[in-house]
């Protein structure tokens, strides 16, 4: 097998692991009913008694009315979609790496290579937010959908990896972007949360109001409380900002060596201009008045929907110093 | 009526500095900076806009009309961003007062009802004041201790002022970057060149030299620095049909002095402040003409290339060509010029002209060839890289070849009256372009200084801390965030714990807003 092999034979191995993981996370968000427990969490720790516990996890070995599977089983499934997360992690870094190692140069030398590149970052912000028990395992399935797309999309850009032009053969590739796949990937993770954010916040409302709940709403009834979702989508906002606003300035000194002018509104600089500016937008809305922040969460989804614009069509559609970088 | 309009115009003050205001301008800019990405623009290229112009020849002058060509430096988004900016020192400054006073002040009183407070505890058993205050130190807080009418005593405690600073420093910052933009745009300059190689192809910086250029405001044409640069050789490296490297060697004068340099993609030769950049390259074909009198003229004549393979067009012009020593002057009708396609890698086992490799490995020249009137003398610029069209067109230049004729190195085109165009070779040209930009260093200075601020302005929290001893022997403990976060509980409790060694924090309770993680 070449090394080219390889990196692909991992790449599909990556996708299929992560579909697997999905299916597995879907068991436990849909079957493990302490999530309604956690519901009445707050009236559990007020009693303050572990009878009450003791109750809630026996009734947890059964499975609910309907459901197929139990409570504990559900977990189990969890358990296993975790691990499956980090497996395909793995197998992606390793993807990536045997593809370092037989061309001989760093791994961002093209679009596909880009946006593989943002489905690793936007995992490894996802485990290390589970790691940290920052979210439930169980969200896993939103974060494992989210990735696997990416790198699906990855798929119909793909490139045979190929040496760099000369402009890419620079350290700044390594610094500019490196720094512009990690704020990506944060932030699609981010957007993730604000849109679950959004999801659970209506479905609160439809419920308050006695509307009915259909999907998706309905997905949203085992997501967890919706301020936190939304101090979440903050958090990692205020990581990834810093990330990007540096990725984009190294963009600008790597463009001053090679193109001879450090900013000169090139396509790609324009869209990397607006999702700066949307995303300070998002930042200030968060901080300003309610109004304004309620509404954070779509600036943030704007944002992104600007950050996969300038991937896609300012890669494919627009004619710029960018485009060489291969598709 | 002078009340009236001042209090119009503080009105109108605080609209423009409100948040708000900040927010919608920022999205207003956001949305401005699009057709600038949609539609050619005169300062990346003004050719792209000449073709829009023949492309749509009713739609273009309307769209100029709205600065659609020159988005960047039009009415409207300049418009945008100076509102945005005198927001922003409208809402800097004030509030760099405001701060200035808050780092000289002391941490402010409790309220009485420290109980009304996000966080509050109270204490059984004795704290000691000495020792509390030495932990709230070690915990980087300012202290002040008040001592109330009623005997009460409490310290307040602040600390996260470092979240403001940097606060302001970032907003400060975007103006110091777009300080640097509006000096390099009034003193910066910059000029293109193609360069062959070769000691009688060297060019010097002025602006007469250079293929295209641009001046900033302030700059004057004969304010130039002083050099010239010659390339000695210039290699190209191909890797499976793309190029992987590009290695020029210069030789630069300056004052005189005479110096070698290694040019190669991002790394540019320093001359004076001005960067000499190496931004692309391509072929020079070098050929001889032989008229019908036997005179010889050679041309060094770059291509555009117009694929990936480096297949280029261009042209070669003899406008002085059969000079005839009879009469002295050169025969009528008689200038001869050559549209030609160069092909790096010509494989003559397909019916294809273009190659697919860019490298130089059978390279052949197409040509076809005119005689009659090149239409050169009538002052209107015409490109160097093919022959005037509508001198072919209206009959004035006449078609000697209905296809064209591939020759290889060495080989020889004959004319119907017995001239030659010899081809004589292959050489390579690098495109550089020469730019000085004095706002460049502000702008970095400037982004260092937002990245550095911006971090404590996301991430430092400021946030206040109370301990009250009571004239009845208890003491109160309370803490207040000043910025949204959720950690304030835990922050406080373990602070306490430092200050009165027997206090036990309450079982943690899973606040809905605290922690939303998964395991129990
Ligand atoms: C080019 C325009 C601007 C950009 C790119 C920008 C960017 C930012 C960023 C990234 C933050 C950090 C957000 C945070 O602290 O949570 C921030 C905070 C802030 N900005 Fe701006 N800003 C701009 C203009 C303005 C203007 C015109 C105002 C005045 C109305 C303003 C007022 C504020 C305030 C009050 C904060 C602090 C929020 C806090 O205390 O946490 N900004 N800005």
């Amino acid at each position: 097998m070449t090394g080219a092999e390889a990196a692909n034979a991992l790449f599909v191995a990556t996708i299929l692991v992560y579909a697997s993981a999905m299916f597995a996370y879907a068991l436990e968000y849909a079957f493990d009913r302490r999530a309604e427990k956690r519901v009445s969490e707050k009236e559990l720790v007020a009693a303050g008694n572990a009878v009450v516990d003791r109750a809630a996890k026996d009734r947890a070995s059964e499975p609910a009315a309907g459901a197929p599977i139990t409570p504990a089983a559900a977990r189990g499934a969890g358990r296993l979609g975790l691990v499956l997360t980090y497996l395909g992690t793995a197998a992606l870094a390793a993807s990536i790496v045997t593809r370092v190692v037989y061309t001989g140069r760093w791994p961002w030398g093209n679009m596909f290579e880009y946006t593989v590149g943002v489905a690793l970052a936007g995992m490894i912000t996802w485990l290390v937010l589970v790691s940290s028990r920052h979210v439930p395992r169980r969200l896993g399935l939103f974060a494992t959908f989210a990735v696997t797309m990416v790198l699906g999309t990855s798929v119909r850009v793909y490139t045979e990896a190929g040496p760099l032009v000369p402009a890419l053969d620079s350290y700044w590739i390594v610094i500019h972007v490196t720094a512009a796949i990690a704020a990506s990937g944060a932030l699609l993770i981010g957007c993730v949360f604000a849109i679950l954010h959004l999801l659970k916040r209506r479905y609160d409302r439809n419920v308050s109001d006695g509307k009915a709940i259909r999907f998706p709403l309905n997905v949203a009834e085992r997501l967890p409380d919706a301020t936190a979702l939304e101090r979440l989508t903050f958090k990692i906002h205020v990581f990834a900002f810093p990330l990007l606003t540096f990725g984009i300035f190294a963009g600008a000194v790597w463009a001053h060596f090679a193109w001879g002018r450090y900013w000169a509104w090139d396509p790609k600089e324009v869209w990397a201009f607006i999702a700066w500016v949307v995303y300070a937008a998002y930042l200030h809305a968060r901080v300003s008045g309610r109004s304004a922040k309620a509404n954070a969460p779509w600036i943030a989804i704007l944002g992104y929907a600007v950050m996969l614009f300038n991937l896609t069509a300012v890669n494919l559609v627009f004619d710029g110093l960018h485009s060489y970088a291969g598709v | 009526m002078k009340k009236k309009i001042r209090s119009f115009a503080r009105r109108w003050w605080h609209q423009l500095t409100s948040m708000r205001t900040a927010l919608l301008l920022l999205l207003a800019l956001a949305l401005a900076a699009i057709p600038g990405s949609t539609f050619p623009q005169r300062s990346i290229s003004p050719t792209d806009v000449d073709g829009y112009y023949a492309e749509h020849p009713d739609l273009a002058p309307f769209l100029d009309r709205l600065w659609a060509f020159d988005v960047y430096t039009s009415p409207w988004f300049s418009a945008i961003y100076l509102l945005l900016m005198i927001s922003l020192i409208g809402c800097v400054v004030p509030r760099l007062g405001v701060h200035l006073k808050a780092l000289r002040a002391a941490p402010p009183e409790a309220p009485r009802r420290m109980e009304i407070l996000p966080y509050h505890r109270r204490l059984d058993g004795e704290v000691n004041e000495t020792r509390a205050r030495a932990a709230l130190k070690q915990h980087r807080f300012r202290t002040v201790r008040r001592e109330a009418d009623d005997g009460a005593v409490t310290v307040a405690a602040e600390k996260g002022y470092l979240r403001e600073s940097g606060n302001l420093l970032f907003h400060a910052s975007i103006i110091f970057v777009l300080v640097g933009v509006a000096v390099g745009s009034l003193f910066s300059w910059y000029g293109n060149r193609i360069l062959s190689e070769g000691e009688d192809q060297a060019f010097c910086n002025n602006l007469q030299q250079y293929d295209e250029y641009g001046l900033g405001a302030y700059v004057s044409e004969t304010s130039l620095p002083g050099f010239c640069l010659q390339l000695d050789d210039f290699e190209a490296e191909f890797t499976d049909g793309g190029p992987t490297s590009y290695d020029a060697e210069v030789t630069y004068t300056v004052d005189g002095d005479e110096d070698a340099y290694n040019l190669r993609v991002n790394h540019p030769l320093n001359i004076d402040g001005a960067n000499v950049f190496l931004i692309g390259h391509g072929y020079t074909a070098v050929v001889t003409y032989t008229d019908r009198y036997g005179n010889s003229e050679s041309r060094h004549q770059p291509f555009l290339s117009m694929d990936a393979a480096l297949n280029s067009e261009g042209a070669f012009k003899f406008p002085d060509a059969n000079f005839n020593p009879e009469t002295g002057e050169v025969d009528s009708g008689a200038e001869v010029g050559f549209d030609a396609i160069l092909v790096p890698t010509y494989d003559d086992s397909t019916a294809m002209l273009l190659g697919s490799e860019p490298e130089l490995n059978n390279p052949v020249l197409a040509l076809t060839a005119y005689r009659g009137d090149l239409g050169m003398g009538d002052g209107l610029p015409e490109s160097v890289y093919s022959v005037n069209e509508e001198q072919v067109a209206s009959g004035e230049l006449e078609q000697l070849n209905d296809e064209a004729e591939v020759i290889g190195v060495g080989d020889t085109m004959e004319l119907d009256d017995g001239s030659t165009l010899t081809f004589d070779g292959v050489e390579q040209y690098a495109v550089l372009q020469v730019r000085y930009d004095p706002g460049g260093p502000i702008v970095l200075v400037g982004a260092v200084i937002l990245i550095g601020a911006l971090l404590p302005a996301l991430t430092v929290r400021r946030r206040r801390y109370w301990i009250r001893w009571n004239p009845d022997g208890s003491v109160e403990v309370a803490g207040l965030n000043r910025n949204d976060y959720d950690g304030l509980e835990e922050e406080c409790d373990a602070l306490t714990a430092d200050i009165a060694p027997d206090f036990r924090p309450p079982k943690p309770r899973t606040d809905s807003e605290a922690s939303i993680g998964s395991t129990s």
